[in-house]
């Protein structure tokens, strides 16, 4: 690997994250892919282990990193299960919206039981009519008083039923398009707040994928993130901090897949020898490293350009998102195609990256969207060059 | 109170090679852990804070000046204090000397409730110190503990182990357990606990600092030596003859009179 010259801050948390993937996640993996039952017990090792903290301020109890920490850390759990590295990270997807439109009383009410895992996040905003076309979304938010009024239904929200906190988009003034959307903080429990089916789903089967189910919800005002009308601008910013960890995931999915099939090659023998003397072999291993590791150069240098500060974020973390996700799919699929009929099998445990490596090209923007903000940017630039 | 855990730094294998002129363990390239049994040691420790107030936990070890990173990864843990006894002169100790030292050093720490030691280390295997610091101090002693059941300042009511079963026995504090791996789970460090332990301070004391005779340390004042190392054999497994009584006491005999006659 190459030396990405990190702190030893972020070589500790590194190093913490892959021992408790390799002495606790490995293990029960393939039983939580199995059961599709949530991984409590790992949260509550990664909880006491503080690494639900990593990207949130000290002030609220947290290690005062950023979206780099959290990748570092979504990466090694990755490794291990896709699936639980999902549980663990979307709860930052669904924090992210708090730390970058959160007012104090907001940060201080949420933050300190997030960051110390005691309580996990989720943020919502597709809907069965409104996957990439989020303005097509019919969740409404009527004002009545000192409070709004929510109706609709989100569909597909990680963490969904296992969450206590929800950022959830909703139209405020269906009207004004795009900038009608608002952000709200939901809490579990609250009145006409329901959960309906949890998916059955391809892979990264241990974490939780359920529907939110809004009765007349009364959302007191206070809860209400920025201001009315930016729930889009929230979903987006939050998307460009979320866009790298995404990617981090599906990096950390192929490193795993690869770290296998490079064992299995080298014990596997045909034709009297270990496969890995063979140079289609060979090819396949050195192209899958090649891919890895410029994977993991884009995806930190996009961190650390979030973590400066940046704000215009868009394209970049869109491009580490579609490379690393492409990636890990092809890294995956030949991971598999390296163990032969044995990877095909659910006995080994190859085939199940290759399972959770899929959601990662369709997860928060197909890498198809992404592909078209990527070249919007293009074309913005060009026009600003006339 | 005061909760002693005495912890040992250990090569990190339990195949590690040994060295044939010398007889002592060939330590090059092997990565060096706290021996595994401690970590029980430890983690009990920090629940028995957990589970009574104003409770500190001291880790304690003896050995080079290296074990210092087994004493840190012991307050990553959540240990509050930790102290390395160290000195030239221990060298080479053998059980009857360290635990004299250690339960010189536990002197030194004062108003301890509790020692808590791993049943044994894996790189030595003789399971004598625990007991040991509780002859030198003249404490009641609880070995092979995996439950402690109640709980208070001042005793203790826990399940010891033994071969068959267990014995459930009720000892006053101060007191030494030698705890077994079945007694928890140890815990995975914090962030803020390495952050912690990065910082922290270990204090190092010398065979002066904790005022022991000097004659009673080191190698040459060991009253054991280790004249031969090697991995024992397999224990077989035993016969249990099943069925009728009397076909099995024949059995039996003849099982005997083959093994006695041959």
């Amino acid at each position: 690997m190459l030396d990405y010259l990190l702190t030893e801050e972020q070589q500790m948390l590194k190093e913490l994250a892959h021992k408790i993937a390799e002495e606790k996640i490995r293990p029960v993996a393939k039983e939580y892919d199995e059961s599709g039952e949530f991984p409590w017990d790992i949260m509550k090792i990664l909880a006491q282990s503080d690494l639900f903290g990593v990207y949130i301020d000290e002030k609220y109890g947290g290690f005062g990193g950023g979206v780099f920490e959290l990748s570092l850390v979504a990466e090694e759990l990755s490794r291990a299960c896709g699936g639980i590295a999902v549980s663990y990270a979307a709860s930052a997807l669904g924090t992210y919206p708090i730390i970058l439109f959160g007012n104090d009383e907001q940060k201080d009410k949420y933050l300190p039981d997030i960051a110390s895992g005691k309580k996990i996040a989720a943020f919502a905003i597709t809907e069965p009519n409104a996957g990439s076309d989020a303005s097509a979304m019919e969740s409404k938010a009527q004002k009545d008083g000192d409070s709004y009024i929510l109706n609709g239904r989100k569909q597909w929200i990680t963490n969904g039923g296992e969450a206590e906190t929800y950022v959830v988009i909703a139209m405020t003034n269906k009207a004004k398009g795009a900038r009608g959307a608002t952000a709200f903080i939901l809490e579990k429990g609250m009145e006409g707040f329901d959960f309906g089916k949890k998916e059955d789903k391809l892979g990264i089967r241990a974490s939780a994928t359920r529907e939110l189910i809004f009765n007349n919800c009364r959302v007191p005002k206070e809860n209400v993130l920025g201001k009315e009308g930016l729930g889009f601008v929230v979903a987006m910013k939050t998307f460009d901090c979320s866009r790298p960890g995404v990617a981090a995931q599906a990096l950390g999915i192929a490193q795993g897949a690869l770290e296998l099939a490079t064992e299995y090659a080298h014990q596997r023998h045909q034709f009297n020898k270990p496969i890995t003397s063979f140079q289609g072999i060979q090819f396949m291993l050195a192209d899958m490293a090649m891919q890895i590791e410029a994977a993991r150069a884009l995806v930190y240098a996009t961190c650390r350009m979030v973590d400066s500060g940046n704000m215009s974020v868009a394209k970049e973390s869109a491009i580490t998102k579609v490379f690393a996700s492409d990636v890990a799919m092809k890294v995956t699929t030949d991971c598999l195609q390296i163990f032969g009929g044995y990877g095909y099998m659910k006995e080994y445990p190859i085939e199940k990256y290759m399972r959770d490596a899929k959601i990662t090209q369709i997860y928060e923007g197909t890498n198809q969207i992404l592909r078209g903000v990527i070249a919007s940017h293009l074309i913005k630039e060009q026009t600003k060059k006339k | 109170m005061k909760v002693i855990v005495c912890i040992k730094q250990v090569p990190d294998t339990t195949n590690v090679k040994i060295d044939p002129e010398t007889n002592t363990l060939i330590r090059e390239g092997v990565e060096s852990i706290i021996n595994p049994f401690d970590t029980y040691a430890i983690e009990e420790g920090l629940r028995i804070k957990e589970r009574l107030d104003g409770v500190e936990v001291i880790a304690l070890t003896m050995g080079p000046p290296q074990a210092e990173e087994a004493l840190r990864e012991a307050i990553s843990l959540g240990v509050d204090r930790a102290v390395l006894l160290s000195d030239r002169k221990f060298a080479g100790s053998d059980t009857w000397a360290t635990s004299y030292a250690l339960s010189k050093a536990i002197e030194k720490i004062g108003d301890y409730g509790l020692i808590i030691c791993g049943k044994q280390a894996i790189d030595g295997d003789t399971a004598q110190v625990g007991p040991g610091i509780s002859s030198w101090l003249d404490l009641p002693q609880a070995a092979y503990v995996r439950h402690i059941e109640k709980l208070s300042r001042d005793k203790a009511t826990v399940e010891r182990m033994t071969e068959e079963g267990y014995d459930v026995i009720e000892i006053p504090f101060p007191a030494v357990f030698t705890v077994v791996k079945e007694i928890n789970e140890p815990r995975f460090p914090s962030l803020k606990g390495k952050m912690r332990a990065k910082r922290a301070e270990i204090e190092v004391w010398s065979a002066a600092d904790v005022g022991l005779d000097e004659s009673c340390v080191g190698l040459n004042n060991s009253p054991t030596r280790v004249v031969k190392i090697f991995t024992p054999p397999v224990r077989e497994k035993g016969m249990i003859l099943e069925g009728d009584i009397s076909e099995n006491v024949d059995k039996l005999t003849d099982l005997i009179r083959d093994v006695l006659i041959g």
